[in-house]
């Protein structure tokens, strides 16, 4: 099975992955690409029409905890163990927001995960994350 | 010297819910992740009632960390704005009525949130309440606690800070 089709099982296993719409679209080698694209349910500020806090970070968890998982020295799953999330900016509406993570550090317990979300203007972040994660042996 | 009749406590207690049931009830997220709140006086504990599109790992079965999260930052924002909300109602600089109608106060915006997550969360209910710990005029520091079963037994807990809205005056 290639790549793309795992990935795609991966985030279709994840009941809130796929309510709140998202689609991994890289993975491997500690690092993950996910997008979740705008919604009316996901808003948060109904006079702006941005998106709730809480669904960025059901996207960043679910990212961080993909490239957590895709790093070739972890063996199995992943549980978050804490994740700290930076919002620099509303997301703008409309417009599909997208995560990459990297798992930069692993040790036999913990992977050490850093993310970054953006919408259409790449050089703009929505957010930073950082977390630590559990590596299930 | 008279002083008016202080209306009857069902009066108060309506007006009360109602507009806390506006607030709540005006954010799409809030209800898509059917979050509900319980007011004793001025406090609220947030309740997430289970639902299987809140699970993130189905073999364990466990809640997803970000679902978590979601509840514990939506228990802090209203909680936040709940308290301002409160004292501006309780002073007579805001209206309930006109809460209830739509005219909804400009609610805090996150800065950062960071939780810790203690215990598996299992495919049950949770709770969350949040503690404002310092509110200031430009920025607030709140405190989520976030338990199931047991109230002693917090399986997730978080803190974040916010911008609170600007004011007229």
């Amino acid at each position: 099975m290639d790549k793309s089709k795992i990935a795609k099982q991966f985030i279709q296993a994840i009941p809130h992955s796929r309510a709140l719409g998202m689609e991994l679209t890289d993975i491997g080698d500690g690092f993950a690409r996910i997008e979740m694209p705008y919604a009316e349910q996901l808003v948060g500020d109904p006079e702006t029409g941005v998106v709730h806090g809480g669904a960025v970070s059901a996207l960043m968890d679910t990212c961080c905890g993909a490239a957590a998982m895709s790093h070739p020295s972890s063996p199995a799953g992943t549980a978050t163990i804490d994740l700290r999330i930076d919002y620099m900016r509303a997301a703008t509406p409309g417009q599909t927001i997208a995560t990459e993570a990297h798992c930069y550090h692993i040790t036999r317990s913990v992977a050490f995960v850093r993310a970054v979300a953006t919408d259409d203007d790449k050089d703009n972040p929505v957010a930073t994350a950082t977390g630590a994660f559990t590596v299930e042996r | 010297m008279s002083r008016k009749r202080p209306e009857p406590v069902q009066v108060i207690k309506q007006r009360r819910d109602a507009a806390l049931n506006a607030l709540v009830h005006g954010v799409p997220y809030i209800n898509f992740m059917g979050i509900e709140f319980d007011r004793r006086g001025d406090e609220l504990t947030a309740m997430l009632p289970y639902d299987d599109k809140l699970i993130g790992n189905p073999f364990l079965p466990a809640l997803h960390g970000g679902a978590i999260s979601g509840f514990m930052e939506v228990a802090a924002v209203i909680g936040l704005s709940w308290v301002h909300l409160w004292d501006e109602i309780e002073r007579g600089e805001m209206d309930a009525d006109e809460v209830v109608k739509g005219h909804l106060p400009r609610l805090p915006k996150t800065i950062d949130f960071t939780v810790d997550y203690l215990r598996t969360g299992l495919p049950r209910d949770a709770y969350a309440r949040a503690k404002v710990n310092r509110s200031g005029r430009r920025y607030a520091s709140v405190h989520v606690e976030a338990w199931q079963d047991n109230r002693g037994r917090i399986f997730a807990q978080g803190t974040g800070h916010f911008l609170m809205p600007m004011r007229d005056d």
